[in-house]
Order: C-alpha cells, then structure tokens, then sequence
C-alpha cells in the first residue's frame, strides 16, 4: 500500500508537470483532503444508529441465528473464523443488506464484522486472509436492484428503465466469485509475519 | 410486478428493520433502550478513526484526476478497449468507477444522454456502475475503521473482481441485448 501511494503522488505530480495542469494540483489536494472528512464525518449519524441496533439485536440472539443460518456457506469462505464468532452474524447481516441496495446500512454491519474478526487476529494491523476477502466481496457489488442507476436511466428516457437487471446480476456474480478466487489465489503471494513478529 | 415488489422493498426494509429489532429484542427481555446506547456509543470514534486513511486515498485520487492522468491513460487505452467491445465514452467508467461513486454516476448521466439509455454503450454504461463498487472507498473505510495498514491480497483482489465485472458486463450486454434495437 505504501509503494502504490507514493506511485499515485509522485505520479499525478509527474503528469501534472507533463500536462501543463499543475495549477489545478494545490486546490485539488485541498478539495480532496476536505471531502475526505465530510464523507467520514456523515458516516456518524449511520453508524451510531445501526451500531445501536446491532448490539440491541445481538443481545436478542438475532446476529446469532443469522450467522448460524448463513453458516453453511461462511464457513467454506472464512475457514479460519470459529463458527460461533459473533463476526459470521455481522457478514451476514453486511452481506444481506448489500444485496437490498441498503448501503447506509451495510457500512455499519461490514465495519462490525471487521472488528469482530480483528478480534481474532494475530497480527493487528495487517489483514488476515478472512479480512481481506471479507473486504473483496464488498468491493464486488451483490446489490439486487442497483437504485440509482434504475433511475438515472428513467430520468433519460429509457423504454424500460430496469431492463439491465438480468445483465447487472451476472456482472456481478461474476466480479463476486472474481473477488473470492483471486483473495484466495493470491493469499500465499501476501504472507502475513510469523506469529509473534514485532508489529510493523 | 416485480420491480413494484423491489422498490417496495428497499422503501420497506429500512423502518421496518429500525422498529422490528428493537421491538423483538424486548419481547426476548432485552433492556433495549440502554444496549441501544451502549452499542451506538462506538459511531463517533469510528468515524474519525476513518479520517486519516481516507484523506490519504481521497487526496491522491484527487491529484490522480486533476493531474489529467486519467485523459492520458483513456487515450492510451481507448483502441485497446474499444476493440474488446468498449466504445470510447464508455471508457471513463472504468478507470473512474474504482475511485469514486459520484464520478461514476457523473459518467452514467453523460453516456446515457450523448448514446441514450437504449443503445449498446448505455446500456454497458448502466451494467458496469450496477455491478461494482467503489473499491478504493470501501477499502479505506473498512481497513481504517479497524486500524489495518497493511492490506496484503485484499487490493489486487478488489481489482479483479473489477476487471471481472466490466468484462462481464460486455459479455452480458451483448449476450442479453442481441438483436435488441
């Protein structure tokens, strides 16, 4: 992550430099930096409201019985994760709301499965295999009904706005089992330090 | 029918999830006003525990556009691209969409208004905005909440499931829409 972050800094600058934009840089680092606190800051008022909820549904055994719902399928994908980690009810829940388009949502429930699963981690501060393919899968839309496109689409005009439905779902299944073969494929290429290395 | 069910759905499923838990929990004899507020304490936190990494992302993605590099990079790609089945105002979608939801859309709203929404490139543009994600966003969000710096297979990951979801929406689009006007 550090090489692609300089690779994108001292890229932009070269290019910028090469392109003659390099007076649109300073306000775009500005704006950019800005943004960046306005989109974490809106994510107070959600994640308090859902992080509320989780821990009410938690202590009513709902995340629970999700998680051993689900555990069918969790358990081939995270065989790492114990099977009654209070994390398999948060993918669940992560992964349901997703699939309804329920992003605001989605956000607080993926972020408590993270946590859960830090929980188990040895080495805080790298990604674990169930980590990184946890975050993979989010990276793959599974949404059902992509919303806002749907009405983009009417507001152009179209014959039939959700006609793209069908074609959506199989893009998306296929960037979904992309996502889990290549977290898997690649797990060996990324090796996490031996136990008990001192924390990079 | 059935797109009248879906909307109906995603209006329904938010106040019905808000009231059904709570209301649930009390019929198991949770104290649920007080977990409410013990849970929901963490939000604040976790938000600006998220501040750091996304400014590191959004600000080099940022100088990343200003600087044109994505123009160059589209010139460079475009016959490459559009031998593979896609046409050139299709082409921004994919080096922005990894980025940034908004510009995606911004992207979207364009095609659909210079192709029109019932032509090929509308339509490819509309799959590939509803079948990926903003991966760059997702991953500092998720990684940051928890103090992750190290991603390890999760990035070349996220990027494929990209790569994979536009080379499937071409398939698709075609495979679906053939002899479609």
């Amino acid at each position: 992550m550090s090489v692609l972050w300089v690779l994108l800094l001292v890229g932009s600058v070269v290019v910028a430099a090469l392109t003659g934009r390099m007076a649109a840089l300073p306000g775009a680092i500005a704006e950019s930096a800005g943004r960046a606190v306005t989109l974490s800051l809106g994510l107070v008022g959600v994640l308090t409201l859902w992080l509320g909820l989780m821990k009410v549904a938690e202590e009513a055994g709902l995340v629970r019985s999700l998680g051993r719902l689900a555990r069918p399928v969790l358990r081939r994908l995270f065989p790492a994760v114990p099977a009654d980690s209070p994390a398999m009810g948060a993918i669940t829940m992560n992964v349901a709301a997703n699939m309804l388009g329920l992003g605001n949502a989605a956000t607080p429930f993926g972020i408590k499965a993270m946590e859960e699963l830090e929980r188990e981690n040895p080495h805080p501060g790298t990604a674990t295999d169930a980590q990184a393919l946890f975050c993979a899968l989010n990276t793959a839309s599974v949404q059902l009904v992509p919303a806002s496109v749907i009405a983009l689409r009417a507001a152009a005009g179209a014959r039939q706005p959700a006609d793209i439905l069908a074609a959506t779902l199989l893009a998306s299944a296929c960037a979904t089992v992309a996502a889990v073969a290549s977290a898997w494929a690649l797990r060996r290429l990324f090796p996490a330090p031996p136990p008990g290395a001192p924390r990079a | 029918m059935l797109k009248g069910a879906l909307d109906a759905l995603s209006i329904w499923a938010i106040p019905l999830l808000v009231a059904g838990i709570p209301a649930w929990a009390l019929t198991r004899k949770v104290k649920v006003y007080p977990v409410f507020v013990e849970g929901a304490k963490e939000g604040f936190q976790i938000a600006v525990r998220v501040i750091p990494p996304l400014v590191a992302v959004v600000v080099a993605l940022g100088m990343l556009r200003a600087s044109g590099a994505m123009d160059a990079l589209a010139a460079l790609l475009a016959p490459l691209t559009s031998a593979v089945g896609i046409p050139a105002s299709v082409l921004p979608m994919v080096l922005v969409r990894p980025l940034s939801g908004g510009a995606a859309l911004g992207v979207v709203a364009d095609v659909l208004r210079s192709d029109g929404p019932d032509s090929y490139a509308g339509r490819l543009v509309s799959v590939m905005a509803g079948s990926t994600e903003t991966t760059f966003y997702v991953l500092a969000v998720y990684f940051g909440a928890i103090g992750i710096t190290r991603y390890r297979q999760a990035l070349p990951a996220a990027l494929a499931a990209d790569l994979a979801g536009f080379a499937a929406s071409v398939v698709a689009v075609r495979w679906l829409f053939r002899g479609v006007p």
